[in-house]
């Protein structure tokens, strides 16, 4: 019995050794040291409270952020879903070039997002780029799509987006392929629309895979910033300025680690309510095989 | 249950034609199926019955030729416009709705008024025994009673047609046996026409008015179960039918005996059942025990007579020992004569078969 428990330690160890030391204690100092002032030079940080919190609440540049994050987010996540189940949808259908196009729509996921910055900075550059290219043909003014505080949000939706969707779509059309033919036939059996079946028979079948790509999405909603490092650096009047964007120059510009210790933890904590809070309300209505 | 019985309508397919790119499925089939009959596609695997049946139904359109329903042409209509209802090998029940909802399905999808589709569902759990299931999941449920919802969800539309592809293969022998009865007395009782694939012959004799025996895209016999046994039109359909099959042999091989003397044309074969050949000590042909299984009630006995060898039913209790002479007879009246060429459809008539009785009557005595 007991050289079972020391067999079964020994196996574990390395695992663990890499998951403790990489993750667990990283995040559980993180949580500490939200409660120490940052130490600068000879002045080492001191407990100081929830003093940080504090400074967080009143922080107008975190509340900004905050409010960018969550339009970020409310846009990004059901845009980014319902374009992959279109496209899955598309593309999993019987036509010429299916593989060309699935390839098409997958293209962007395979990119870094900092190469995908890149080709959507062509897309947005004023007088230049695609999109005022384009509004050019019918007299339309050049405008600074990055440039402007109103516009500059929806420019990084507008990169994100195109940038998840192909991924999700790979989930969306594995479980397509799942459901089987039958299905279908009985349905055109009874007479069933393409869009009556889809409604009740596809969606329901495929709602485990769009928990996993929901959850995937809210994620990604606070954790793909590279392109804001690219495209705008937050700006314009931080306009753009996503949370993590916030933490990262918190920390290694201003080098206010307590503080940015603080941002994490409560980016972690509105993460992990959200993934709870998807599980439970989503699960009940999650049909599982 | 009175009110759900309908008046079946009757099937016509006229030089009905299949091809996958040059992959040819089925040929030239013409079949009638009539009104309220239960007709059995029967074959073996790969033979077309189910590419047969998608044809009728409509999920597959004919590369030729036309199907009709009652006389009209339905070609080219989809399959909700037949007035036909479908059970699939798989039940293709939808698996995320409860046994009510799956049921009523096509009920919903065609907006029936809800006070209407209660009183249907009742019925129809109360005639399939669902009743207590309904609010179940098909996950939830046996494999019986998965297949008694996808009759349900069947028979709910009082279609006049029911397909069904094999829809018994997934049971158990002892439920398919129960189901067999089920399903032949749900038929009769609510009158529709079915068209009932297998590749299980007992599943189609037992069941069937008529039988459809297919082959490699073609249809070899259409007859009714006990014509089909006794009088199999061509080889295969002998062999096909019955277990152990039909002894197929040439008469060239048997020349010997002067009973096969009149079949030694070169292009005929003769059939034989195994319960129809008799060891007898006054029989006409000799032959040669080869080997000897029991199985219970029967005892089959290969015997080599000539270059051909026979397999022979008898009883169980009979005993009869490998490497002996054994003698044979038969009624003439059982042996069945094909055509291998498409002059020689007509069998010549043994000159003896007129007299009646048979000469080699000889083990019924």
């Amino acid at each position: 019995m007991r050289r079972d428990w020391i067999y079964a330690c020994l196996l574990l160890s390395p695992a663990m050794v890499i998951l403790v030391g990489f993750t667990h204690i990283p995040a559980i100092e993180t949580i500490i040291n939200s409660f120490f002032s940052t130490g600068r030079g000879r002045r080492v940080p001191e407990f100081i409270g929830t003093d940080n919190y504090a400074t967080l609440l009143a922080d107008p540049v975190f509340i900004k952020a905050l409010k960018n994050n969550l339009i970020y987010a409310a846009v990004t996540i059901p845009a980014s879903i319902i374009l992959a189940l279109m496209m899955a949808v598309f593309v999993n259908e019987k036509l010429r070039g299916r593989a060309l196009l699935r390839m098409a729509f997958f293209t962007p996921t395979v990119l870094p997002l900092i190469a995908v910055a890149n080709i959507w900075m062509f897309f947005y550059t004023p007088g230049f780029g695609l999109i005022d290219q384009i509004r050019g043909l019918f007299d339309l003014p050049a405008q600074n799509w990055v440039g402007q505080t109103d516009t500059v949000l929806y420019t990084m939706i507008a990169v994100a987006t195109w940038k998840e969707a192909g991924f999700f779509m790979i989930f969306y059309l594995a479980a397509l392929q799942t459901i089987p033919m039958p299905l279908r036939e009985a349905a055109a059996l009874e007479g069933a629309s393409r869009w009556y079946f889809f409604r009740r028979v596809t969606l329901p079948l495929i709602m485990p895979t769009t928990l996993f790509v929901s959850v995937n999405a809210v994620i990604n909603s606070v954790r793909l910033i590279d392109h804001i490092f690219v495209m705008t650096e937050g700006g314009p009047n931080n306009a753009s300025k996503l949370l993590l964007f916030y933490v990262y120059e918190v920390a290694f510009q201003y080098w206010d680690t307590a503080y940015a210790a603080t941002l994490t933890v409560v980016i972690l904590g509105i993460l992990c309510a959200l993934a709870i809070a998807q599980f439970f309300f989503l699960d009940r209505r999650v049909h599982y095989k | 249950m009175p009110d759900f019985a309908l008046k079946g309508r009757s099937i016509r397919l006229q030089s009905l034609r299949k091809s996958w790119e040059d992959a040819v499925a089925l040929h030239d089939i013409n079949l009638t199926i009539p009104a309220g009959s239960f007709t059995a596609l029967l074959g073996p695997s790969g033979c077309g019955k189910s590419t047969l049946l998608r044809l009728i139904s409509g999920l597959e359109t004919p590369t030729e030729g036309d199907v009709f329903v009652d006389g009209d042409k339905v070609t080219s209509q989809p399959p909700s416009a037949r007035d036909l209802a479908m059970v699939f090998q798989s039940y293709a029940l939808f698996p995320h709705l409860s046994v009510a909802e799956n049921i009523i399905f096509g009920l919903r999808t065609r907006r029936t008024p809800k006070a209407e589709r209660l009183e249907k569902l009742d019925q129809v759990a109360g005639l399939l025994e669902l009743s207590h299931l309904l609010t179940r999941k098909p996950g939830e449920l046996s494999g019986g009673q998965q297949q008694r919802v996808a009759l349900g969800r069947a028979i709910i539309a009082q279609r006049s047609i029911c397909l069904m592809d094999e829809p018994l293969s997934n049971l158990d022998a002892k439920l398919r046996q129960d189901m067999r009865t089920e399903l032949r007395e749900l038929q009769a009782k609510l009158g529709f026409t079915m068209v009932y694939v297998t590749h299980d012959q007992a599943e189609a004799m037992t069941m069937a008015d008529q039988v459809v025996l297919m082959n490699q895209g073609h249809i070899e016999q259409v007859a009714a179960p006990r014509d089909l046994y006794a009088r199999p039109a061509t080889p295969f359909a002998g062999q096909f039918i019955g277990t152990p099959p039909m002894n197929v042999f040439d008469p060239m091989d048997v020349q010997e005996f002067p009973v096969f003397a009149p079949y030694c044309t070169g292009s005929h074969l003769l059939g034989l059942r195994p319960e129809d050949i008799h060891i007898s000590e006054t029989g006409p042909i000799s032959g040669h025990i080869e080997t000897v299984e029991f199985f219970g009630a029967d005892l089959l006995v290969t015997c080599r007579i000539g270059k051909a060898a026979l397999r022979i039913r008898c009883a169980g209790q009979a005993q009869y020992i490998p490497n002996t002479s054994v003698s044979l007879g038969f009624d003439l009246k059982d042996l069945s004569v094909f055509g291998t060429t498409p002059t020689a459809e007509t069998p010549p008539q043994h000159p003896k078969a007129g007299n009646a009785p048979c000469v080699f009557n000889l083990a019924k005595a």
